[in-house]
């Protein structure tokens, strides 16, 4: 019982970690879908986002504010950041590259993480910043069951929370809005979409500031996890494996596969890492994804990928 | 009117298929040649200004030269070939670390320490074997998913030197250090003698370069990047042209690291060939131009030379700016720089070059 106990708290420990991951991919896939933009600045808009709620709080709180409205408007301020960059990434890299092909943009969206991430640091600064948003105390449960109970941290159960609302509210934003439909037309064909009359340059607006929202919530749990830093951009590398795995333009894909790439370097990290050397979970992901790609080049939920001459 | 290849005729196909059928790129060619080999050491050798200490040689020359090596095989890879690669700073890793070993012996199959040379042609065959072994994935995935797949190879390079300590001889820093550089039983030290041992390298290997991509595997590179499917039903083997991509492409790059790391760094770690690494090889061939051998030189120029304006202009004008500034204005005016040559020429500086040269030719008609 003490190592399905211990098997099991790694497990979970592993999958609500995956589920942070999945909030940054969540964000790629977003772009992708309606833009074919493969969105590397997206761990960037993650540092701009915690950067301008963290610095927006401390700056409140040392007025004297109370807690609950600094919290408020920093959040309002932070979003306000992330349309005022999806608005500039849109006017000024996407917008004059439209129809050049997928590298290009790729690339511009390189171009654009440098300015992303110089602009965000010099505005609010580049030290460690504390989040306390969340409870981060571990919590122990089925202490009847296992000996010495099972330790989760609350902070990644508030994430796992959170990303669930997010998915459900993107989900309804998707079906049951006019502009989620008209999202969803752009997605599909870019020309025919344009050719009835939805305007391009508002809907690749959206999408990048719904991404720059869900980089923000992505902000605010890793936040407080780990403080804002710059590092937080190269977590941001982790959510491609995930992309991978779960396939480019599948929402759900995303999720699944957050949770696997999770509990999978976790799982690895305590069971093989021992015989191998420890730090595996550096490429444990990375590794996982080719092997993925090996057997399903299009990922677990990605459209089957059909080519005609 | 200089610039005009009238009254140049062929009358034989060898004529016809020369590296540079017009007569004054030939000329130009050789001019810049004999700079860089010639005029340049002497200006070294006697200190002429800009050369009064060995700043200019050591952080601008040297490193240029070896990065747009490495820029060629990167550009092999992703310019002729289109298979975009995230990993090619693992494959100058590779070849720096196996050309070390081989350089300092391997003890444990009985191999004697190899001369310099030797070792770093078998450090660039290390690498050339490992990019097949990461090249075989691109016979099914393409465009940016082999992007995250060539990540797997830099995330896992990057650990691998880190923690197996075979490769740094069980060194307790984890860093190691060049054997002593005797090429040929001449020992090289001074910073002129790194420059032209790293010239005569690049010189040979873009000759190599340019004489493949204009042949028949070349053009097969090209037919897969243009509609992979389309060349297969012609009758090139995707699988020999892509492998052969991978090699040759990452034979250039691991011969570029173990340049950079013997004549450049002397000692190093595996952070000297990290994620950042690659990106600045993917930008300088992006930048220079997809599919040129000259634009992975202007390219490598333009990479390396942009940061270092960037600190020394606002110094020079006396700019009252901190280092943090400094920084993160090198961070924005770096990525502003990126974007706007994207959108303004997405071609890269190849492209310009292109149109500059049949600007001259019409000269001084407009068309």
């Amino acid at each position: 019982m003490q190592e399905l106990g211990s098997f099991l708290e790694v497990l979970i420990s592993g999958l609500l970690a995956g589920v942070l991951y999945s909030l940054v991919a969540l964000g790629f896939v977003l772009i992708f879908k309606a833009s074919g933009v493969f969105n590397f600045a997206q761990g960037a808009m993650v540092l701009l986002a915690g950067l301008a709620l963290v610095r927006c709080l401390d700056f409140l709180v040392a007025r004297g504010m109370p807690f609950w409205a600094a919290v408020a408007l920093g959040m309002i301020f932070a979003a306000a950041v992330m349309a005022i960059c999806a608005f500039m990434v849109e006017r000024y890299v996407l917008g004059p590259l439209v129809n050049q092909n997928a590298l290009t943009m790729f690339m511009a969206t390189i171009g654009a993480t440098f300015v992303i991430e110089g602009v965000a640091q010099m505005i609010f600064g580049s030290d460690v910043y504390p989040l306390r948003l969340f409870p981060t105390d571990a919590w122990i449960a089925g202490e009847g069951v296992f000996p010495g109970g099972i330790l989760i941290n609350k902070l990644d159960v508030w994430g796992g929370v959170i990303a669930g609302l997010l998915v459900v509210a993107l989900a309804l934003f998707f079906q049951h809005t006019k502009t989620g439909r008209a999202l969803r037309a752009v997605a599909d064909d870019h020309a025919a979409a344009q050719s009835v009359g939805i305007p391009i340059a508002w809907i690749w607006f959206v999408v990048w500031l719904v991404a720059g929202l869900v980089a923000l919530v992505a902000a605010a749990i890793w936040g407080t996890k780990l403080g804002v830093q710059f590092s937080i951009t190269f977590l941001a590398l982790k959510a491609l494996p995930v992309l991978i795995i779960g396939g480019f333009t599948s929402v759900p894909g995303a999720i699944v596969g957050g949770l696997i790439v999770g509990a999978g370097e976790k799982l690895a990290e305590v069971y093989l890492g021992p015989f191998i050397g420890g730090g595996i979970e550096y490429w444990f992901a990375y590794v996982l994804a080719l092997a993925v790609l090996m057997v399903r080049p299009q990922g677990l939920y990605g459209e089957k990928i059909i080519e005609r001459i | 009117m200089l610039y005009r290849e009238t009254g140049q005729y062929k009358t034989s196909y060898a004529a016809d298929s020369v590296i540079f059928p017009i007569r004054q790129d030939r000329i130009g060619v050789m001019i810049v040649l004999a700079i860089a080999f010639v005029f340049m050491p002497l200006m070294m050798a006697f200190k002429i200004p800009p050369f009064r200490n060995d700043y200019i040689l050591l952080a601008i020359l040297l490193p240029f030269l070896i990065l747009s090596l490495a820029a060629i095989g990167a550009n092999i890879l992703i310019g002729y070939c289109g298979q975009i690669s995230l990993g090619s700073g693992a494959f100058m890793a590779i070849g720096a670390y196996m050309a070390y070993k081989f350089g300092t012996g391997i003890s444990e199959i009985g191999l004697p320490p190899l001369p310099i040379v030797v070792s770093i042609l078998l450090g660039g065959f290390s690498a050339a074997f490992v990019g097949i072994l990461f090249g075989l994935p691109s016979l099914r995935i393409k465009g940016l998913y082999l992007a995250v797949a060539t990540l797997a190879a830099q995330f896992f390079f990057d650990w691998v030197f880190l923690r197996v300590k075979w490769f740094t001889n069980y060194a307790p820093s984890g860093s190691v250090s060049a054997p002593e550089l005797k090429f040929f039983g001449y020992l090289v030290s001074t910073p002129i003698e790194k420059y032209l041992v790293a010239l005569i390298f690049v010189t040979i290997f873009a000759l190599i370069a340019k004489n493949l991509v204009r042949g028949n595997i070349g053009r097969q590179w090209m037919a897969i990047r243009d509609m992979d499917i389309a060349a297969e039903l012609m009758g090139i083997r995707p699988l020999v042209a892509k492998l052969t991509a991978f090699a040759v492409s990452s034979f250039i790059i691991g011969v570029a690291g173990a340049l950079w790391a013997f004549l450049r760094l002397g000692t190093w770690e595996p952070l000297a060939f990290d994620i950042n690494r690659s990106l600045e090889l993917l930008f300088m061939v992006i930048i220079g131009g997809l599919g040129s051998i000259l634009g992975s030189f202007l390219g490598a120029a333009f990479i390396l030379i942009l940061p270092i304006l960037l600190i020394v202009v606002p110094a020079e004008i006396g700019l009252p700016i901190t280092t943090e500034t400094v920084s993160h204005l090198q961070f924005i005016i770096f990525g502003a720089m990126i974007c706007f040559l994207l959108i303004k020429e997405p071609l890269g500086f190849a492209r310009l070059w292109q149109i500059g040269k049949e600007k001259l030719r019409m000269w001084p008609f407009p068309y």
